[in-house]
């Protein structure tokens, strides 16, 4: 997809953290761009700097060198054209279900009547019918953080970051919320910018994913996956599925992420 | 509890089971309430019992240690007299307790706010505690006299400290990515505050009303016992000097409900201003 804009650049990034033992290159001059409506996973060893790209792509925290620009428009403070995901669930407990998501509505002074019938078809959308006035601590893990994808949802926002969503949860849940998150994405064509460990994740929901080298946190290659769409768990198992996860594996052995 | 020999005769449907299965446990949870509230109250029963028969068998002297029966008598006797002593020193406690409130919670705000007016106070502040502040109820006797205000200041000082302390912890202790998720929804910092940073904080400051409302009362009676003509506490000095411990007794005993009651009004406060919490877990409050 060549012809569609940018939306998110990141440009020449670099982060660096002053430490007692002397400076910390958390980010090496990083470098990618995002399309609308595309699906970026970053993937990558603990510690390779990958939640702090997104942090700093969202605006929460500041780079050492280099810029983000959202259309064009260079970033200098936190970003609300977002949805945030992180991975904790970060509801709060003192809210239902239902205004957990409303939370989102109330801060952007949306229509609440609107926003009330959307935060519903959003939740029932995960399976989460019923459960709109149950307040977190009686909701299991993976129900809480598709709350919290409702959440980052509601306001149907152009941009999605998720910060390793998934990785609290078991893998049956998170066969389920990787199928969800295609579908409701795909949907509404949001641009999703995913952080994860996991390689299967990655390949599954991913347009294009950027594999990082162990700190400091560089990009190693971009990988484009040109798997047809919707992606089903059977494709799982198809050799393009294999190929590429394999591509990504040997990057990881070949910078001692992984030994065999 | 398992009923094994009718199970293997005829197969129940798992309807049956369920059926089964509710009810026991409803049953057992009836009765792990009923044991909740009639142990304590036997183990109540057989400490007084043991006291009423020793006293008695024992001869000790009533002004030593009066049995249960005679404080009882003393309390119906003098049961005017404590009620209107009662009420002095429960209006000297919810004033204190008030001021404490007051003064605790916009003190902990502009600690919180202010990095400034933090750095300046808080160890002030902190260091102040070291003070016994019984030690300062005479000195209070002697700035204020003998009425309402001296008692009213000595429940504050003491009860006030905790209020701060805890909303102080309550305001800072929260989540990075609470924070984070307020700035990417473009909340105002007063709306973070209203709508996530104060509920998430509500926790940390109940525990201190809750440990505050008990040091009042102790404030309370400190200033009555140093410098009062009324109260609770003036009364057991009253009882102390004429030896009349069975009043004695009766005060203390008025002393407690009055301290349960207060309690239990702070908590039922909490309960209702957060809902969604099982139960007020036990918190480091609990008298």
């Amino acid at each position: 997809m060549p012809e569609t804009p940018v939306y998110l650049e990141v440009d020449n990034l670099s982060k660096v953290y002053a430490s007692e033992d002397g400076p910390v290159r958390a980010l090496d001059r990083v470098s990618l761009k995002q399309q609308r409506g595309e699906f970026v996973s970053i993937v990558g060893p603990s510690g390779c700097g990958k939640s702090t790209l997104l942090m700093i792509a969202a605006g929460l925290a500041s780079s050492s060198e280099g810029r983000v620009l959202v259309e064009s428009k260079v970033v200098n403070a936190a970003r609300t054209d977002l949805g945030m995901v992180f991975q904790s669930h970060v509801l709060l407990e003192w809210r239902t279900a239902l205004e957990n998501v409303m939370l989102q509505a109330v801060a952007r002074k949306m229509d609440l009547k609107v926003a009330e019938r959307r935060a519903r078809e959003l939740l029932a959308a995960v399976g989460l019918s019923g459960f709109e006035n149950k307040y977190p601590r009686s909701l299991s893990g993976g129900m809480k953080q598709r709350v919290s994808i409702c959440r980052a949802l509601i306001h149907d926002p152009p941009h999605l970051l998720m910060d390793e969503p998934f990785g609290a949860l078991d893998s049956l849940t998170r066969d389920q919320l990787v199928l969800d998150l295609q579908r409701i994405c795909s949907e509404r064509s949001t641009a999703v910018l995913f952080i994860t460990h996991s390689i299967a994740e990655a390949v599954f929901l991913s347009d294009r994913i950027v594999v990082m080298t162990p700190r400091p946190g560089k990009i190693d290659r971009i990988i484009d996956i040109s798997l047809p769409r919707p992606r089903t768990l059977a494709m799982r198992e198809s050799p393009e599925f294999a190929r590429y996860s394999r591509e990504i594996l040997e990057v990881f052995l070949a910078r001692g992420v992984l030994k065999e | 509890m398992v009923d094994m020999a009718s199970g293997s005769q005829t197969l129940l449907s798992i309807e049956q089971v369920e059926q089964r299965v509710q009810e026991q446990t409803r049953a057992k949870r009836a009765r792990d309430r009923r044991a909740e509230l009639i142990y304590p109250i036997l183990a109540s029963a057989v400490l007084l019992a043991i006291w009423e028969f020793g006293t008695r068998a024992l001869h000790v002297p009533v002004y030593l240690l009066p049995p249960p029966s005679s404080i009882l008598a003393a309390t119906v006797e003098n049961w005017q007299l404590l009620l209107r002593e009662s009420w002095i020193t429960a209006i000297e406690i919810l004033a204190g307790y008030a001021v404490s409130i007051l003064v605790g919670i916009p003190l902990a705000l502009a600690i919180f706010q202010s990095p400034v007016f933090s750095k300046s106070v808080y160890p002030l502040l902190i260091s102040s505690q070291a003070m016994p502040k019984v030690a300062v109820a005479p000195l209070f006797v002697v700035w204020f006299g003998f009425g309402l205000m001296p008692k009213v200041l000595i429940a504050f000082l003491i009860a006030f400290f905790p209020i701060v302390i805890n909303t102080v912890m309550g305001l800072e202790s929260i989540e990075r990515e609470k924070i984070y998720l307020a700035q990417s929804m473009g909340l105002s910092s007063f709306d973070t505050f209203r709508l996530i940073r104060l509920p998430n904080a509500l926790p940390s400051i109940f525990a201190g009303l809750k440990i505050s409302i008990t040091l009042a009362v102790v404030g309370a009676v400190v200033g009555e016992f140093v410098g009062g003509d009324g109260g609770l506490g003036y009364q057991l000095m009253v009882a102390n000097g004429s030896m009349n411990t069975p009043l004695l007794f009766a005060g203390i005993l008025a002393l407690t409900v009055l301290g349960v009651l207060a309690f239990w009004m702070v908590e039922v406060v909490e309960r209702l201003s957060m809902p969604h919490q099982e139960k007020a877990s036990g918190s480091a409050g609990s008298p």
